[in-house]
């Protein structure tokens, strides 16, 4: 019964509905109709990085740039449509062909990525890594360490209103949950996660199916930069330099595996959840930004070991 | 009871969740003599050692050892026994050498510093007695798989075991690996070692042990001198029930259309040379050594690896095409399939369920646009696991890894089966699984082919071609050396094609 429950997805979620009830009785301002507004605008964009990072994890790869994806995009989206100045101010298609470019820019990382691990047989932490280090100092470079400001309100509008933040992440993770339990390329990304040569002698093309894992994050990352620059209405070269941990970590606390093959957009949802839960109550009680680390950091180990024992059960104590 | 046993079980119980796996088992062995148990995959045979080993405890029962009561708690506990195992995997590390991987849990020191000289004089000694020709500076990489068998028995022997247990220690070695191991083993015999024999080899337990022990479902159903037993008698007994045959009768009959041509096929160093042809209706046997190029021409026939010169085509809507230069994706398209030497390795995925493993070939046979029709796929699958006789009581959500070897293999021929192959490519299809499912998989091969496709059987198993192949090609050192027809079967010449000019040495 409780290895049962130990592998079961919605372990997470339970553990939300508990976190609230015990924190939200004493920790003030817990239970506000504004503080459940901010934690889902926090949450939103996360979820949306989240989703593509599951893709990956699936093929037992990691993606680490995809903060730095984040960062690059927003400020090449946001230099285009600046008033300050960009090339596309005051043209009334800016906003959209604002976020488009992003998501292109946003898919042709991932695609690099992609195949440096699948092509190149790089191992996908040193492939993933360096692209983070390149891209956050490129985008550093690029605008001189300057934020930039003054973008166009449609373009605002996208990422700082809760409905169509809501919208955008329903749409996406909808897809992807849809994409991986229902079509051949989940079906693909499964056995690619869970051997790689078996998945190849069955006719799986390995390579495409890994390639495709990254692109997909490249893209979640440059619909969350979309999000998230209209959210704070500023085009930054260090956006989000410091939410790696939470989006790597939120998706293994759901309970995808980092041993690739196990993963679900609802177990990664129910990771988001409790991460920004566990982040929202410690602000409130205004604890130091290390504090706040220092409980994340043992969360995200905590469940880590959890995947882990969980992995050498599969495999029968390997 | 005997006091002169070296190792006594009496009435050894165990089970699993509730299941039981060991009922009541009593065993003596005496010094020096040799005890072969056999039984089907999951009668409880490894159960059975893992207690020995004290990997895992009985729920009742009590063991003897050398007098006095005997309780491992851990594997150590064996070791310092004097109890030895040879288990079926071997656990060697490749990167290291012979000597460095027989001292690994002791090397001889003086102080910080690890005596090599001493080392490599005491493991110059084990491969002596173990016949083995190697320096022991060798990394264990370069060593064939009969070396590395060796390579383990001279490790157990550095530790002086009064007792050596061997599970299935002939699972991948070639014939003539075998007849050297045997005779290693009849020297240790003769020098006073007991020794249990774990085998799916009938003739094997036969040649080498002097008592048998059969064990089924958990129980010992047979117990006597191996005289007492003929090889049919212990396969009722493993089984329950009398096979009449090993094999089931061929039904299907070769016809003279084209499915699969291989034209020259070379790889420096690997195949030279390859030409072969496959029917509808047709099952061709490659017999070989180990090392002979046999998995090497599959692997180059299926696309996963590359050849330097040659081509091969397959039959396809009214003509030959060229599939040379094709990925193994879209070979799977065009119809063929290869069943892998190892599951684990890379057959299936071991901790996916059963029906992630089953529709991972076929799955593009059930989208449309990429879009996965389940229910469509879900009794596709039903009717082959019935087509298998995979056992009913596996869900589908269960992992592959809980499945008897047998099961797992079904479950490999099924994902297959699922995309309709025409060409199969078998390769040791009946390794380390038990009797009932290997007469179960010889009659899937025979209904494949009286369906039409034509498939190809890579065995070490001389007796198994000769009962399910229409022909017999041998291969040598990477060449196609002879061919055989089903008329002019014959075990002695097919062995000898073989095995050539290496000596024979008299088993």
């Amino acid at each position: 019964m409780v290895s049962r429950f130990v592998h079961s997805g919605y372990l997470t979620l339970l553990l939300c509905g508990v976190y609230c009830l015990a924190v939200g009785t004493w920790v003030p301002g817990f239970f506000t109709l504004e503080n459940a507004h901010n934690v889902l605008l926090a949450l939103l964009p996360l979820l949306v990085v989240a989703t593509g990072q599951t893709v990956v994890l699936m093929t037992a790869g990691i993606d680490l740039s995809v903060t730095s994806i984040i960062a690059i995009t927003s400020v090449i989206g946001a230099q285009l449509i600046t008033s300050d100045g960009g090339p596309l101010a005051e043209n009334w298609l800016a906003t959209p062909i604002a976020a488009i470019a992003m998501l292109c820019l946003g898919v042709g990382l991932g695609l690099a990525n992609g195949i440096c691990v699948a092509v190149l047989k790089m191992p996908a932490f040193i492939a993933t890594l360096t692209s983070m280090m390149f891209l956050s100092g490129l985008a550093i470079w690029w605008t001189q360490s300057e934020q930039i400001y003054n973008l166009p309100r449609s373009f605002l509008s996208i990422g700082n209103q809760l409905g169509s933040v809501l919208l955008i992440t329903i749409l996406l993770t909808g897809s992807v949950h849809f994409l991986i339990n229902r079509t051949l390329f989940g079906m693909r990304l499964r056995a690619v996660g869970h051997n790689p040569l078996a998945a190849r002698t069955s006719g799986v093309p390995v390579s495409k199916t890994i390639v495709w894992a990254y692109v997909l994050s490249g893209f979640t990352a440059a619909l969350a930069s979309v999000l998230i620059t209209g959210q704070l209405e500023t085009g930054s070269p260090v956006q989000w330099e410091n939410n790696l941990l939470d989006i790597v970590g939120a998706t293994v606390i759901g309970g995808t595996s980092l041993y690739g093959g196990r993963g679900s957009v609802i177990w990664t949802a129910s990771g988001v959840l409790l991460l920004s839960l566990i982040d929202s109550s410690l602000n409130l009680l205004s604890l130091s930004h290390f504090t706040i680390m220092m409980i994340k950091g043992a969360v995200i180990l905590l469940a880590a070991l959890l995947d882990t024992l969980r992995y050498r059960v599969n495999e029968g104590n390997h | 009871m005997q006091t002169n046993s070296l190792l006594e079980l009496s009435q050894i119980s165990k089970g699993f969740f509730g299941i039981p796996v060991l009922e009541q088992v009593t065993l003596s062995v005496a010094p020096g003599q040799s005890l072969g148990l056999v039984g089907e995959n999951g009668a409880g045979k490894s159960t059975l050692m893992n207690i020995l080993g004290g990997n895992i405890q009985p729920d009742s029962g009590s063991m003897n050892w050398t007098g006095s009561a005997y309780r491992p708690h851990w594997p150590r506990d064996a070791e310092a026994a004097g109890i030895a195992f040879i288990h079926q995997e071997l656990n060697l590390f490749p990167n290291l050498n012979v000597a460095e991987n027989i001292f690994l849990a002791d090397f001889p020191c003086r102080g910080f510093w690890i005596r090599r000289l001493e080392m490599f004089r005491r493991t110059k000694e084990l491969l002596g007695q173990v016949g083995l020709a190697v320096s022991p500076q060798t990394p264990v990489v370069n060593l064939t798989a009969g070396e590395k068998q060796l390579v383990e028995i001279a490790k157990a022997l550095h530790r002086q075991p009064k007792l050596l247990i061997l599970d299935e220690p002939t699972t991948s070695l070639s014939e003539r690996e075998i007849v050297h191991l045997f005779k290693v083993l009849r020297a240790l015999q003769q020098q006073g070692m007991a020794m249990i024999y774990i085998s799916h080899v009938l003739q094997h337990v036969q040649q080498l042990c002097s008592t048998v022990a059969v064990l089924r479902d958990g129980s010992i159903v047979g117990h006597g001198p191996v005289e007492h037993f003929s090889p049919g008698q212990l396969v009722a007994l493993m089984v329950g029930r009398e096979l009449e045959q090993h094999f089931p009768r061929i039904e299907h009959q070769p016809t003279d259309r084209l499915l699969l041509r291989a034209e020259a096929l070379s790889q420096p160093g690997v195949i030279e040379n390859v030409s072969l042809a496959v029917h509808e209706h047709e099952v061709i046997g490659i017999a070989g050594l180990m090392g002979s190029g046999r998995t090497e021409m599959a692997r180059i026939l299926f696309g996963l690896d590359s050849c330097s010169s040659g081509r091969v085509s397959v039959y396809r809507a009214g003509e030959m095409i060229e599939i040379t230069k094709l990925p193994v994706s879209k070979r799977v398209q065009v119809g063929m399939a290869l069943l892998t030497e190892s599951r684990r390795d890379d057959g299936l995925c071991m901790s996916a369920s059963i029906d992630e493993n089953l529709g991972v070939v076929a799955g593009a046979r059930f989208t449309v646009r990429g879009v996965l029709n389940k229910s469509l796929l879900r009794s596709s699958i039903n009717r082959t696991r019935e087509a298998v006789r995979l056992t009913p009581t596996a869900s589908g959500r269960q992992a592959v890894r809980t499945l008897s070897g047998g099961n797992q293999q079904k479950v490999v021929l099924a994902k297959w089966l699922l995309n309709e192959p025409r060409i199969l490519i078998l390769d040791e299809p009946t390794r380390g699984i038990d009797v009932g499912a290997k007469f179960e998989i010889y009659r899937l091969i025979d209904e494949l082919a009286c369906k039409g496709a034509g498939i190809i059987i890579i065995s070490s198993e001389i007796e198994e071609l000769i009962g399910t192949c229409d022909r017999i090609i041998v291969m040598r050192k990477g060449e196609i050396t002879n061919s055989f027809d089903r008329s002019h079967f014959d075990r002695e010449a097919i062995l000898n094609a073989a095995l050539h000019s290496i000596e024979q040495v008299p088993a």
